[in-house]
């Protein structure tokens, strides 16, 4: 039925995998010292980073995006704030999750906020890319039956593996190995960006297997 | 047979309770005692204790002296008197392996007594100060021997009386190393010069007090480990000096320097690494060669005793350190290890049935009569060199047989007792399987569960069953080696135990056969899977429960128990919080039109059967909604928010409990008017969110409860009154703690008035769930009394958290009462950490045994420390019968919660048991997992206790259901 949209979701969503993949790998070449435990907050923003810009591309060239009823420029702009300003609260949001958690509220803030960026720009990010600055509908995608395509299905998936990935990724803390894995927020950025990559991969095989069961409610 | 689950479920708990009293009577290895009447004299035959070695022995204690501290390479730069002395000197400088439990406390009664206190041991005399068994201090004592000690109080208050002169030093600041030793030291000068006593004990905290703060590679340890070997030298010093002057004949002096445990790299002690467990025992005395060994730390006693020419404490497992005495003569050394033998095998008798096979024991004996024939042959004046080498080969017999006993006995300690373990951990495992076998028909619109219990009697599997264990168990029993506490009970309780069994075997059978039988999704019910989707928070729970199950493996996460139970409940609230929205933003969107209305059934939890289910949209129509549905989406927030706070406030486990928290910082004596402003705070706002349903008389008991609460928080103080400015007069505050008492028990009386009122006299719901509150308000009020003042806002906080959730979710989101009975327990079992509670034993606050008792009174001591200790899972607990049973309730909601509950606290239960039998080899099972098998067993009883509550409460309710 969506043979197209599935072979594009998995196209960008192995683009996108690539994309983590080169942010761990390019730096490490090119910067001296650079390692995933030693350099944690390097490592978080250029996942960040590589995240976003694959993101905000493919998603523009693909058109995924809702279409835009105006076209007058202050329209475009107003869009564009309003993107930036939710990626701010989003960061914020995650930050006082992690906090509520039971992060150190002022010592290690640096740590904490970047990773809240990192869970940002793997997962608002999308939810921006997908549905725009709307946040009617990023409650409707994320209530029960809420999803009205393959993009919507998969926005859930990848977003929901995200942050149970980091979730999980809190759980090692404890334990008394003294890994330098173990330190803070290393696990938990480490899980989130690893159950990101599953969402990527486990996302379009599901759709794909799934495809004579799914129907989606026209709007 | 069909049986209410609510009995059902407190049936098998109670059974389990005892099972698991089964499992930790053979876990815990019993104490080797001596079954001589205590501190008798060793023996009528060997009454005359030979001559001392010493006339004066002084032992300096230095807490959390590592072994490498002396001995390792940094000991020539950290000690380097001593280390001159061990090289050079007339010294003997020993490896000396402390066993765990490495808590000071523990290695003083160790040091005194030569026995090993049992991990059991340690739990049961928490509360009782002084030292009951035989210890050398006494020895001394009852010889004559006047003594002097400076240093840890735990000494004085093992030891009262004891000593001629004492200063004890409290521990409780860990935060200064400095002024504690100085308070030792200052007494040094004016004692050292004296002559009049024969034994001087000093115990140095400061060391141990650095590694707690900052670990055993600071920059502080190498000057405190320098002040240490200048008191040292200081002391051998005038010892040297009080030689010189003594006249020829006169007895020499020892010098003892031991450490009471070790420390580990991150300096925290009480496990049994190798660097917590070895400490340096050198001892200085002029009568020395030098030589050095590994021994026992415990082997320091009998060493001192016959020193000191005092007899061996009966319960003592050491062996004499043979190279101390090795300048005396032949005949004297034979006697001092006879001596040692005597009391090892006499110990030995008492504590093995077996002993004669013993080859300690028999070796022992041989020994014993080569000595005598030596002795004949030395009293007829034989003097050859034959008979010289001949006493060289009894010495050697009596230090294998020594040898031999002493580690019979310390393996004796060690020893589990399987045979018990197992019965237990299977009579527990059956239980578990009852309940989870019976869960389909326990959680069903009935509550009931039939039981086929007659035809289980009746059948002949049951009878050959009783018959082939009742063979076992006496097959077990009679091969036995070692003691075996099941073997012991008697018969009629044995065959109670195996009847037991084989019914619960058959019943499960039949059980699940009926099971099979019967055709699948007839039952309809909650957790049987067919054709019901769980929902996130289904998911979450389950997973949840499972998880920390699972965790508990761990001997990390048993350790940072907190740490699960705080994430889970975070994730709670966030999922409650998703619930919420969804209620809350779908309904608008219904209303808009954009969802159909029949996905809005899917959301709510499908089991709702006998509630009074008002349609989600009737509650919108109502006035005053919008600001209803803006607290409900508050309330899981603020529960966050508390959550984050309370965690804040005491710092519990083990690897970030150094961390500065709250409850220190409201404690220290600057930030007293904050420390009372808070808890006067908490008080009012406990009365305002308790006193809602309670009837007049318990509002103005509750309101003068609470007043005295703080004015006895006042007495005690902890916080200041506005008029009260001299903080001078501190007293016990008995009269005001018992004041608050005789408030608690009026609403008590009041409660249960109200409960057999509504019970005998009208069927009055209403009435009765008034009842109910004013019995949690009473709770409440104790709770309030017992807690310390920086744990009020706990309290606090539990009410707040307790009375929105139960007002704005769980009724208004429809969960049913499985749902809200995990989430209360989740709940407790956070707030049981919030409260400052760890899975050690350390953390256990025995002065809430004190309050409102002039003296140490059993009973209400541990009743009210086992009180405080589970506030938080018994405050949840009593909240959830009062949610339970108010008025517009289904009425089955009781027993469904109360069988929850039961499911709930067997599953970890059970599984723990059967870890703890897998691990007890483990490197930290007396450290980590045998303080939490006791906590898990009390929590047992604990919900134990409350669903026999829950069973009455249902018991009157259908009782007087017309």
């Amino acid at each position: 039925m969506w043979g197209e949209e599935i072979r594009h979701m998995a196209s960008s969503h192995a683009i996108m995998a690539s994309g983590v993949f080169m942010a761990t790998v390019v730096p490490a070449v090119l910067v001296p010292g650079f390692s995933v435990y030693g350099t944690h907050l390097l490592w978080q923003y250029s996942v960040a980073g590589v995240v976003a810009v694959v993101n905000i591309s493919l998603f523009w060239l693909l058109g995924v995006s809702p279409p835009t009823k105006k076209h007058t420029i202050t329209y475009k702009v107003s869009r564009l704030v309003r993107s930036c300003l939710y990626l701010l609260l989003s960061c914020l949001f995650f930050h006082t999750v992690v906090v509520l958690y039971g992060a150190p509220l002022l010592e290690s803030a640096l740590e904490t906020f970047s990773l809240a960026v990192l869970l940002t720009s793997l997962t608002t990010l999308r939810c921006v890319c997908v549905l725009g600055p709307n946040v009617q509908a990023w409650i409707r995608v994320f209530s029960r039956h809420g999803a009205m395509s393959v993009w919507d299905t998969s926005l859930q998936m990848v977003v929901g593996c995200s942050v149970v990935g980091a979730w999980l990724g809190a759980f090692p803390i404890p334990l008394d190995w003294d890994r330098p894995w173990q330190v803070w927020p290393v696990s938990c950025s480490l899980g989130g960006v690893i159950g990101y990559l599953t969402g990527l991969v486990v996302a379009p095989a599901w759709i794909h297997w799934h495809r004579k069961h799914l129907t989606y409610k026209s709007k | 047979m069909r049986v209410r689950s609510s009995f059902f479920a407190s049936f098998c708990l109670v059974l389990e309770v005892l099972s698991v009293a089964l499992f930790l009577r053979g876990f815990f290895p019993v104490p080797v005692k001596s079954s001589y009447s205590s501190k008798s004299k060793l023996s009528p035959n060997l009454s005359k204790v030979p001559d001392p070695l010493f006339k004066r022995v002084v032992i300096v204690l230095i807490d959390a002296l590592r072994e490498d501290f002396v001995f390792g390479p940094n000991g020539r730069k950290y000690m380097p008197y001593t280390r001159h002395l061990v090289e050079r000197g007339s010294t003997h400088s020993f490896v000396a392996k402390a066993r765990p439990p490495t808590v000071t406390m523990p290695r003083i009664k160790a040091l005194t007594t030569g026995s090993i206190p049992g991990f059991i041991d340690v739990v049961m005399n928490l509360n009782s100060p002084a030292l009951l068994e035989d210890n050398l201090i006494w020895q001394a004592k009852t010889a004559g021997k006047r003594m002097v000690f400076y240093g840890d109080d735990t000494w004085v208050k093992l030891f009262p009386k004891h000593f001629m002169e004492y200063d004890g030093t409290t521990s409780f600041f860990v935060s200064d190393y400095t002024e504690v030793d100085n308070n030792v030291t200052r007494h040094l000068d004016s004692t050292l010069k004296r002559d009049d006593w024969d034994l001087l004990i000093l115990h140095y905290l400061g060391l141990d007090h650095i590694g707690h703060i900052s670990g055993p590679h600071s920059s502080l340890i190498q000057p405190k480990l320098m002040e240490m070997d200048d008191i040292l030298k200081k002391i051998h010093g005038s010892l040297i000096l009080k030689e010189l002057s003594r006249r020829t004949g006169a007895l020499p002096y020892l010098l003892v320097l031991c450490g009471d445990h070790g420390m580990s790299e991150t300096g925290s002690h009480g496990g049994s690494s190798a660097h917590e467990v070895n400490t340096p025992l050198v001892l200085i005395s002029p009568a020395f060669k030098r030589k050095g060994k590994h021994f026992q730390q415990v082997d320091l006693t009998p060493t001192l005793a016959l020193g000191l020419g005092l007899p061996i404490s009966q319960n003592s497992v050491g062996r004499l350190i043979q190279p101390v005495v090795e300048e005396a003569s032949l005949r004297d050394q034979l006697r001092f290890l006879h001596l040692n033998g005597h009391q090892l095998s006499c110990l030995l008798k008492d504590s093995m049935p077996a002993y004669e096979k013993e080859e300690g024991y028999e070796q022992f004996r041989v020994a014993e009569k080569s000595h005598g024939n030596w002795l004949k042959l030395v009293v007829e004046g034989n003097t050859s060199e034959v008979l010289n080498n001949m006493g060289k080969k009894v010495l050697k017999q009596y230090l294998e047989a020594l040898r031999v006993m002493s580690a019979a006995l310390s393996k004796q300690m060690g020893k589990y007792d399987m045979y018990s373990m197992v019965v237990g951990v299977v009579l527990v495992f059956q239980l578990l399987l009852l309940l989870l076998l019976a869960m389909p028909e326990a959680l069903s619109g009935a509550s009931e569960v039939d039981l086929p219990v007659s035809s289980a009697l009746l059948s002949l599997p049951f009878y050959l069953l009783c018959l082939l264990l009742f063979s076992v168990h006496m097959l077990v029993c009679t091969s036995a080696e070692s003691a075996c506490y099941f073997c012991s009970l008697p018969w009629g309780l044995v065959f109670g135990a195996v009847a037991l069994s084989s019914a619960l075997l058959c019943i499960l059978v039949s059980m699940a056969a009926r099971k099979g039988t019967k055709p699948p999704g007839k039952s309809p019910s909650r957790a049987s899977g067919g054709g019901w989707s769980l929902s996130e928070l289904d998911i979450l729970l389950l997973a949840g429960t499972a998880g920390h199950t699972l965790s508990l493996a761990a001997s990390s996460f048993v350790e940072e128990e907190h740490q699960v139970w705080y994430f889970l409940l975070n994730t709670l609230c966030l999922v409650v919080f998703q619930d919420v929205c969804r209620k809350y933003f779908r309904e608008r969107s219904a209303n808009i039109g954009v969802i159909g209305c029949s996905e809005d059934e899917d959301c709510l939890p499908p089991s709702k059967e006998g509630y009074a289910v008002a349609s989600p949209l009737t509650d919108f129509g109502v006035t005053g909604a919008d600001s209803e549905r803006w607290l409900a989406l508050a309330t899981p927030l603020l529960t966050l928010a508390c959550c984050r706070l309370l965690r804040s406030l005491n710092q519990t486990g083990v690897q970030w409990v150094h961390l500065p928290d709250l409850g220190h910082w409201l404690n220290s004596s600057e930030h007293k008017t904050v420390l009372s402003l808070l808890a006067a705070m908490s008080l009012a706002l406990i009365y305002f969110l308790v006193q809602r349903r309670c009837s007049w008389v318990s509002k103005i008991a509750l309101a003068l409860g609470l007043l005295g609460v703080y004015s006895y928080r006042a007495a005690v103080g902890n916080v200041m009154l506005p008029w009260q400015h001299s903080g001078g007069n501190m007293s016990k505050g008995t009269m005001k703690a018992r004041f608050v008492y005789v408030f608690i028990l009026g609403i008590f009386f009041t409660g249960s008035k109200d409960l057999l009122r509504s019970q005998v006299i009208t069927a009055d719901a209403r009435l009765k769930s008034r009842g109910l509150w004013e019995i949690y308000s009473g709770v409440v009020l104790l709770v309030a009394l017992l807690f310390r003042a920086h744990n009020l806002p706990v309290l606090c906080c539990c009410l707040l958290v307790q009375s929105l959730m139960a007002q704005f979710i769980w009724k208004k989101l429809h969960y049913d009462a499985a749902q809200t009975t995990i989430m209360h327990y989740w709940f407790g079992q956070a707030f049981f950490y919030f409260q400052g509670n760890s899975n050690s034993i350390a953390t256990v606050d025995i002065s809430v045994g004190f309050v409102g008792l002039e003296s140490y009174v059993e009973a209400p001591a541990v009743f009210l420390t086992a009180l405080s200790t589970y506030a938080g899972p018994l405050l949840w607990a009593s909240h959830l019968i009062c949610y339970l049973s108010s008025e517009n309730r289904s009425s089955v909601a009781v027993g469904h919660g109360c069988y929850c509950l039961a499911l709930l606290r067997s599953v970890p239960a059970a599984a723990y048991v059967v870890l703890v039998t897998a691990l007890r080899y483990h490197l930290f099972i007396w450290s980590v997992f045998s303080p939490k098998l006791l906590y898990e067993s009390m929590h047992t009883l604990l919900t134990a206790a409350i669903c026999l509550f829950f069973t009455t409460m249902e018991q009157s309710r259908s009782s007087s259901r017309p």
